[in-house]
């Protein structure tokens, strides 16, 4: 079974909270999908508000391990600090950095992501960081003391798929006993898919579950590509052939003329 | 004294933290505080004296991705 940083974890699909039409249909896609652990974040509660009290209670109810994270956050202190907070809030040491470089492509800043990664890590926290699919930022990540790593395969939210299969191939190869989950830019069952036929252990998902028509049927369609793709890799897959190979054996078959 | 409490300035006579949060009527289990970018934890709220010109955050859960 997938352990993430000593703890068991049955479904290798991580799913994240936001963007749903409403906290109901967000209940339903966490149990569809057989999740054991969401991610949640922080924002600034209005005075007098009860806005964070409804989801957290929801959040209780699921009965699922959460994964809070450092979103919208682009600098180290700013980072540094809401992984503080939440961990006050939600009473776990796990925190999924995000430290933002760019506002476009909300590609990490890989050079802050390594130092708050650091400072964390000292502070006793269990840092899920998402990075880039590069080698030596991850080396640096597992240097800090990060033992998963969190790799893109397309930007946050874009639904592209895998941009750089060959990227992800290599980071397979390179760490072959770290959990490599992949974090952004799934779009459809058969990326998340694709992504575990690589060997990865695990995908975390959001805005193609949330945004998609029927969130919960998208959730359970997820979780069985991710099982597929899984059960597949660890089957070994035949590769790609030039020329076609008959399946229907040849010996044997009768000559009519 | 002036606060910036979640970005808006207010005028304020709380002493402490957890006497601020009483008068905006901030209340649960769920939210974390900050002064001045340091975390204040729950049981410290009520010893954190506030000075004109803090920064005061209070965040509570919420989606995310």
């Amino acid at each position: 079974m997938l352990e993430l940083y000593g703890t068991p974890v049955s479904s290798r699909l991580l799913l994240g909270t936001a963007r749903y039409p409403s906290p109901a249909v967000l209940a339903q896609a966490v149990r569809r999908s057989g999740t054991k652990i969401v991610t949640v974040s922080l924002r600034r509660e209005t005075a007098g508000g009860r806005n964070g009290g409804a989801f957290f209670e929801l959040i209780r109810e699921l009965g699922v391990r959460v994964l809070p994270n450092t979103a919208g956050c682009h600098s180290v202190s700013e980072a540094v600090l809401t992984a503080k907070m939440a961990r006050e809030v939600f009473s776990t040491n796990w925190i999924k950095l995000e430290v933002i470089g760019h506002h476009d492509t909300l590609q990490p800043d890989v050079f802050g992501l390594v130092e708050a990664a650091r400072i964390l890590v000292g502070e006793g926290f269990e840092v899920f960081p998402y990075t880039t699919d590069d080698l030596v930022v991850a080396e640096r990540l597992l240097d800090a003391g990060c033992e998963v790593l969190m790799p893109w395969c397309a930007p946050i939210g874009s639904a592209m798929g895998p941009q750089n299969l060959s990227a992800l191939r290599a980071m397979r190869a390179h760490f072959p006993d770290v959990p490599l989950i992949v974090d952004a830019g799934i779009g459809r069952p058969s990326h998340a898919a694709t992504v575990m036929e690589l060997g990865y252990d695990a995908v975390l998902l959001n805005t193609a579950v949330a945004g998609a028509a029927d969130p919960s049927a998208m959730a359970e369609a997820f979780a069985k590509a991710i099982e597929a793709g899984h059960a597949a890799c660890h089957a070994g897959m035949l590769g790609p052939r030039d020329m076609a190979v008959p399946s229907t054996p040849v010996i044997g078959k009768a000559v009519f003329s | 004294m002036t606060l910036i409490v979640n970005g808006e300035t207010l005028e304020s006579s709380a002493a402490t933290l957890s006497e601020l949060l009483l008068v905006l009527e901030f209340e649960g289990e769920w939210l974390a505080t900050a002064v001045n970018g340091e975390l204040v934890h729950r049981e410290d709220r009520r010893a954190c004296r506030l000075s004109d010109g803090d920064r005061i955050e209070v965040l509570s859960p919420m989606q995310g991705g």
